[in-house]
């Protein structure tokens, strides 16, 4: 039986689409313009793949969409759900009370419903004091009919969840049970406040990511497909429309990853440095066991800050459209603005009037593209100066993402990928592989399962072996849970860090474990 | 006397991160500690050391632990007004005011979020000039004030008075104790009177890391180069100027240990430079010769926005421009030297003060 995969990506500037095999071969591939609602754009690249591929529609069995619903949702601060924010730690925390830290403006718009409840724990797991059921049973009252969604964030929940999963039994014996709860233990990591606002911002994006999922079925339905649907999440792996809905937050930063991921199977290497050239930025990225690195830095998603796993991303402005700026006594600027999307229509070589990098890389035959004619009068001494500065520009980029001075391969995606040389210094090799336009769109289609588990171990008294046995079986069995095929599983990741100043020696252990997609989860 | 809002905060924290050199925590929950209480409370009044008379009780506010307990359980607020009510009970007098223990970190910011709490004002002095990881690493130290009679509390109520034969069992019991309170607790210690700060202490701190902070966050609209402005600022030379190609960190004893090695831009072309640090940022030395050594100051900085780096930050490709900066002169007596010097860190060289140094290099 034949089965077909339709992977989206859905960019700042561009959604991309693609339809593979069962083999992960390309059937058919697009790229169409991101529209202001998302999900015109989405429509709009999925009806051209499944027309160009000419297969039969029921033979297409998966949907990955990776997208920015959420992201926009956030960063806007549009249709987000109204929230209400339960803290469990007083007496403790209160010195730094919920959203403190983020921008007025999503203050306001998530900070209607605060609230501050004695309990909580301590790191090794003993109670601060009593978690106060009582004022969780008038909190419920109070709320009743104000609210969408509620963020329930206890202290050390990555070490003990207890409170948080009373809390919500208390939420839903009161509210009833539809009514949206997000955790922060199953959201983030040790960090209060941290983990608080990706809580919160979870809350507020349910909504949003309803309308998203409910939006890709029907327009699969309308194509007459019958396909099972997965999210991109900023992982690299995939997550079932039910997870989606509960945890949208982790689709925030698909994206990149996607890129990467995609890079990583079209270059065929699992360890390498990726570079991503679209109209505006180029974004370098690295490959470690075909994952993203991810940054060790706080990140901050609206202006909150957060302790999600993201990408480590170091982004240069330089894209395909980037425009150049020459000064009468020869100086001259590369970027950092950018025709954007309007190449087509801005660039020399299309007709236009502005100056950019494709315009440099074609005039000096480094690319055949649109009238070269165009461009011939440029004078060839100061293009070249051009050109070798915007090849430094990269190569220095990639010289910050590399942990070694050892030269490693380089694999370039990306529209604009194009303008780049053969050969970087630092680089090893450089790949520039086919489809590699579309690359964030077939990491979207060939993305893993995963499942992955933090916590905090006493050594002293579990070992360290248990701890990591213990760590890694609760991983697999999350990613089994997700869908994965228990078969396929691999552990790709195992951190353990040692806390300082602490007894017991305790130690923060993260793993995660990753698999294929079970086949025929119908 | 002056008064202190929400942007002098924000410029506090990140002069003080500099003078930290690279050690001293993460101060950004102790900036949202400040930032809160000031939004709650209003301003805080900063005096000049010399605004304080002879004989007031004076406190510094700190905190003990491991930084991670705080990020996850962090303060309450109450528990630092509590030590400081316990140990004037205990010394049946009232605190006149507090100050930090350090510069860099969370507890360059304590005192504020405390103070304005508690309606105290803040001294602009502290013990160190700097950030050093252990407890008997203040200039207070070398003039024999003793960390005790002192008090650490939890944020559910609980406080224990120290009252100890010296700075060590006071380390020792304090740990054991700020354990049992959930890893993380706040410090009433090293009480002394005004008189005893102003002979003991570092004045002048608070204001110098304003300026810094200030001087950062102007550079680029004013357009001028922030590190060479930064310099002027502190009396500080630029060391170094290079790029990130290894960094080598073990956690032993409790400390980040570890060198990190710049390969040399411009005009430090060709030349390669050692950074060792244990917290702080503690040597700084190229092939040829020693360049700055502690107890004097080395500072890492983002060679673009002037940024202070901490040990924890820095990585493999970053630019930087690393600067040295001398000490306060009680650091540079023999009793400074021997509790912080080079030698006591492990390092096999001899001190010299970095104006010395930086003079020898260039006549050679």
């Amino acid at each position: 039986m034949r089965t077909y995969r339709i992977g989206i990506d859905v960019g700042g500037t561009h959604t991309d689409a693609v339809l593979l095999d069962r083999d992960n071969k390309v059937i058919s591939e697009t790229k169409s313009s991101t529209t202001e609602d998302v999900a015109t754009g989405i429509y709009t690249a999925m009806h051209e793949i499944i027309t160009k591929a000419n297969i039969s529609r029921e033979d297409i069995r998966y949907a990955m969409l990776g997208t920015t619903h959420c992201t926009n949702a956030i960063v806007e601060r549009k249709g987000l759900n109204k929230v209400a924010a339960v803290r469990i730690g007083a007496p403790a925390t209160l010195a730094v009370k919920p959203l403190v830290g983020v921008p007025d403006d999503l203050r306001e718009a998530l900070g209607k419903h605060v609230y501050l409840v004695r309990g909580g724990h301590e790191f090794d797991g003993r109670e601060i004091v009593d978690l106060d059921e009582k004022h969780l049973y008038k909190i419920a009252e109070e709320i009743k009919g104000e609210v969408d969604s509620i963020a329930i964030t206890s202290v050390f929940s990555p070490v003990s969840s207890d409170h948080e999963e009373r809390a919500k039994e208390i939420f839903q014996e009161v509210l009833g049970k539809d009514i949206a709860i997000s955790l922060s233990a199953e959201i983030g990591s040790v960090g209060l406040l941290e983990r608080e606002n990706a809580t919160i911002l979870n809350a507020s994006v349910i909504r949003v990511a309803k309308t998203a999922a409910d939006g890709f079925i029907n327009a699969l339905k309308n194509e007459k497909i019958d396909a099972k649907v997965f999210f991109g999440q900023n992982d690299g792996t995939l997550m079932s429309v039910d997870y989606a809905v509960r945890y949208p937050i982790f689709t925030v930063a698909c994206g990149p990853t996607n890129s990467l991921r995609g890079a990583s199977y079209l270059g065929d290497l699992s360890d390498a440095i990726v570079v991503d050239v679209g109209g505006t930025t180029s974004d370098v990225g690295v490959l470690i066991n075909s994952f993203p690195r991810e940054s060790s830095l706080e990140v901050e998603i609206g202006g909150a800050r957060t302790n999600f796993r993201m990408p480590d991303l170091v982004s240069i402005g330089l894209g395909g459209g980037t425009i150049i700026r020459v000064k009468e006594t020869g100086e001259f600027t590369i970027g950092p603005d950018s025709v954007g999307y309007r190449l087509p229509e801005k660039a020399l070589i299309f007709g236009g009037d502005t100056l950019t990098t494709t315009d440099v890389a074609v005039a000096l035959g480094k690319v055949e593209l649109g009238d070269a004619s165009k461009v011939a009068h440029l004078d060839k001494v100061l293009l070249n100066k051009i050109y070798e500065k915007m090849v430094e520009l990269v190569e220095e980029a990639v010289d910050k993402m590399k942990t070694t001075a050892e030269p490693i391969p380089v694999i370039l995606v990306g529209g604009g990928s194009i303008l780049l040389p053969k050969e970087l210094k630092g680089a090893s090799e450089v790949i520039l592989p086919e489809h590699s336009g579309v690359a964030n769109a077939i990491g979207s289609a060939i993305s893993q399962v995963s499942g992955q588990v933090e916590r905090i171990y006493l050594l002293d008294e579990v070992g360290r072996e248990n701890a990591l046995e213990s760590a890694k079986s609760e991983a697999k069995s999350e990613a089994v849970h997700a869908g994965a095929d228990p078969e396929s599983l691999v552990i790709v990741d195992v951190e353990d860090v040692p806390l300082a100043y602490l007894p017991g020696n305790a130690t923060r252990v993260r793993v995660k474990a990753a698999g294929e997609l079970k086949r025929n989860v119908k | 006397m002056r008064k202190i809002g929400k942007q002098e905060i924000e410029d506090i924290a990140v002069g003080a991160a500099l003078l930290g050199t690279g050690g001293g925590g993460d101060p950004y929950i102790g900036k949202l500690m400040a930032l809160q209480a000031i939004e709650e409370n209003g301003p805080v009044t900063l005096l000049d050391i010399d605004e304080v008379p002879e004989e007031a009780l004076v406190v510094p506010s700190s905190m003990m632990g491991a930084p991670t307990v705080m990020l996850e359980k962090v303060p309450s607020g109450e528990e630092a007004i509590e030590v400081f009510s316990k140990l004037e009970e205990f010394l049946g007098e009232e605190i006149y005011a507090t100050f930090p223990i350090e510069a860099g970190g969370v507890n360059s910011m304590l005192p504020f979020a405390l103070a304005a709490r508690r309606g105290l004002p803040v001294i602009d002095a502290d013990g160190m000039g700097r950030a050093f990881p252990e407890l008997q690493m203040v200039t207070f130290y070398l003039d024999g004030i003793s960390a005790t009679p002192a008090v650490i509390g939890d944020e559910k109520g609980n406080t224990a008075l120290l009252s100890t034969i010296d700075n060590v069992w006071t380390e020792r019991i304090a740990r054991a104790s700020a354990i049992q309170m959930g890893g993380s607790v706040m410090n009433a210690m090293y009480s002394m009177t005004g008189k005893n700060l102003k002979e003991s202490g570092i004045a002048g701190i608070l204001k110098l890391e304003e300026e810094i902070g200030k001087t950062i966050r102007l550079a680029k609209d004013n357009n001028v180069n922030a590190i060479q402005e930064v310099l002027k600022t502190v009396g500080g030379f630029e060391l170094f100027h290079g790029k990130v190609t290894d960094i080598n960190r073990k956690t032993e004893t409790g400390f980040a240990r570890g060198t990190a090695s710049f390969e040399g831009i411009g005009d430090y072309k060709n030349e390669t430079l050692q950074l060792r640090f244990q917290n702080e940022h503690l040597l700084a030395q190229t092939d040829k010769r020693l360049l700055c050594v502690t107890p004097d100051l080395i500072a890492v900085l983002d060679a673009e926005t002037g940024l202070p780096i901490t040990t924890e930050g820095i990585r493999y490709g970053s630019r930087c421009i690393v600067i040295g900066i001398p000490c306060h002169e009680k650091w540079r007596t023999e009793k400074g030297i021997e509790t912080v010097g080079p030698k006591y860190f492990g390092y096999d060289v001899d001190y010299t003060p970095v104006e010395e140094l930086v003079r020898k290099g260039e006549t050679e």
